[in-house]
């Protein structure tokens, strides 16, 4: 276990020094924090609202790690099997559930460092009003662990490729897709189409329907559940992916 | 010791090895020979535990590469083909991070990375980031990332891959000093390099091992092997191949070439154990033509290579 623990760290060290040792993570960072601001205040007509919380920047962060997210986890596995490092670690004595780990966690907590990144939003709006922070600190965690789940998608697609552009893609479209199924609009314009049962079904995989009702406050354990059981069902398939890869 | 078990690998339609066995112990170092694509890497990507056999195993110490993959592991340090390593980061960082998957930890792992770092003439270039290194220093980096542990087994895949004639050298008397306890595999393109270092010959053509041998055995295959070579001064006129071929043992005789003061012969002996050199001496010194250069060819790799290799197509 404790070797188990080493290991996952080292490797979470290493991942987390090539997102700094790159120009990738500080583009990554400014660029999420500048549209985050925008969402917050500019896009979500903060000022028209006259209301002291975060609703809309909450509102878009969907929207924004559709594309922001896929850009973090694109080169996870595609890079290594350009330049052949995957060879290398899959032939030290590290498991495939250690590396696999140690990548997500990496990732994670890079997101969550970006996500930290935004307390002066924080300060702004507390400065300005007297917003709930209960309600805050739960839209945070929600946003925090919805995160984790596209950065789960995004890691299994990574897998799939070598070419960054593809594995970009496609963990895009999955990501957009779970959006989509849950939105009203979506689901009103389905209505016709099939049985109501079946499209509340299908828009309770959607992200937006677990995020929707923590950033309102509420952290119910079901959504809790929700998002790690997608993080669990990713890193597995992303388990098997590459465990087919090296018996194919 | 590291013992293949009728390892084999398929991809799609393509055999790419096929039924290779084979044991190296101890003090061995074992090159593996053979065309591209003759399923050398493949052999060493299962061995390392990179791919997993279409059926039969390895194994490095006793451990089961299938079942204790993660032992073998411990035990084996590997230099993939073209010397992979994280472009981003230092070497000093790089190697910090294999010691650390490797079990050391604090001034351990320190010793060894500047150990390490020593050995393979990396010191000057170990805060600089990989990326901003050239070709052979790059190779060298994978190749401290294999030796780091100081692993009993070492596979290598084309380690002097690209390097300069001097590079070469260095590596390969670092290879040969490791060897004495160590088991080594390599693979190369280069016959010379087989021909110094390597103890034992595995010569693999379309999957399959077509030869097993030293590198001395191997060359006694060569054609040339026996076959004596000598440089005359072209003093008067003389029909030099003829005269060869008059001196008894000599079975037939080739020109190797032919300058405007000297030219060299090559004479295969009827039986190669035949005191031939000395005839060949005596019967151009009593013509007044005193033999300038002579050498008993020891046979060519390449020779030998091309015919084993191409034989088998």
């Amino acid at each position: 276990m404790q070797r188990f623990l080493r290991t996952i760290l080292t490797i979470v060290k290493r991942e987390l020094k090539g997102y700094f040792e790159s120009p990738v993570a500080y583009v990554f960072i400014f660029i999420f924090l500048a549209l985050s601001g925008y969402f917050a205040f500019q896009f979500g007509e903060f000022y028209i609202r006259r209301q002291a919380n975060l609703d809309s920047f909450f509102k878009y962060l969907p929207w924004l790690f559709i594309f922001l997210i896929p850009a973090v986890t694109m080169r996870l596995w595609a890079e290594e099997r350009r330049t052949g490092t995957i060879e290398l670690i899959m032939t030290l004595p590290v498991t495939l559930t250690e590396t696999i780990l140690g990548k997500f966690l990496a990732s994670w907590l890079f997101m969550g460092l970006a996500l930290a990144l935004t307390a002066p939003l924080i300060f702004t709006v507390t400065y300005l009003g007297d917003p709930d922070l209960g309600a805050l600190f739960a839209a945070y965690f929600g946003g925090f662990l919805m995160a984790g789940a596209y950065l789960s998608i995004g890691l299994m697609t990574s897998a799939l490729t070598r070419n960054q552009v593809i594995a970009f893609i496609v963990s895009a479209v999955i990501c957009l897709f779970l959006v989509l199924i849950g939105m009203d609009e979506v689901m009103a314009a389905l209505s016709g189409l099939a049985p109501l049962w079946l499209i509340r079904l299908i828009a309770g995989f959607s992200f937006m329907t677990h995020f929707g009702s923590i950033y309102r406050g509420v952290i119910d354990l079901r959504d809790v559940v929700y998002f790690l059981s997608v993080i669990f069902l990713m890193l597995f398939l992303n388990g098997i992916i590459l465990q087919n890869r090296k018996a194919a | 010791m590291i013992e293949a078990k009728h390892l084999t690998k398929i991809f799609g339609r393509k055999t790419a090895v096929d039924d290779i066995s084979f044991t190296v112990g101890k003090g061995e170092i074992l090159g593996v020979l053979g065309p591209n694509a003759a399923g050398k890497s493949t052999t060493m990507r299962m061995i390392t535990g990179f791919l997993v056999p279409t059926s039969g195993t390895a194994l490095v110490g006793g451990h089961d590469v299938l079942e204790s993959s993660l032992a073998a592991r411990q035990k084996i340090g590997y230099l993939p083909e073209n010397a992979p390593t994280y472009p981003d980061m230092t070497v000093n960082g790089f190697l910090d991070f294999i010691a650390e998957i490797r079990g050391f930890r604090g001034q351990n792992k320190k010793q060894q990375v500047i150990r390490t770092l020593e050995r393979c003439n990396l010191l000057e270039v170990r805060f600089q980031a990989i990326h901003t290194l050239s070709k052979g220093f790059k190779q060298r980096v994978c190749f401290a990332q294999s030796i780091l542990h100081d692993p009993e087994y070492l596979i290598m895949d084309e380690p002097t891959d690209g390097l300069d004639p001097n590079q070469k050298h260095e590596v390969r008397d670092m290879i040969r000093t490791m060897a004495q306890n160590k088991t080594i595999i390599l693979s190369t393109h280069n016959l010379e390099e087989v021909d110094t270092i390597c103890t034992r010959v595995l010569i693999i053509a379309q999957g399959r091992i077509v030869a097993d041998e030293t590198p001395a055995a191997l060359k006694t295959r060569s054609g040339l092997h026996g076959a004596i070579c000598f440089t005359l001064p072209k003093i008067g006129e003389g029909v030099w191949l003829k005269e060869t071929e008059e001196i008894p043992g000599v079975d037939r005789a080739a020109i190797v070439s032919e300058g405007p003061e000297f030219v060299t012969i090559r004479a295969f002996p009827k039986k190669s154990d035949e005191r031939l050199t000395e005839k060949i001496i005596r019967h151009f010194m009593v013509k007044g033509k005193p033999v300038e250069k002579i050498y008993i060819e020891e046979g060519r790799l390449d020779e030998v290579f091309r015919m084993i290799t191409t034989q088998s197509l």
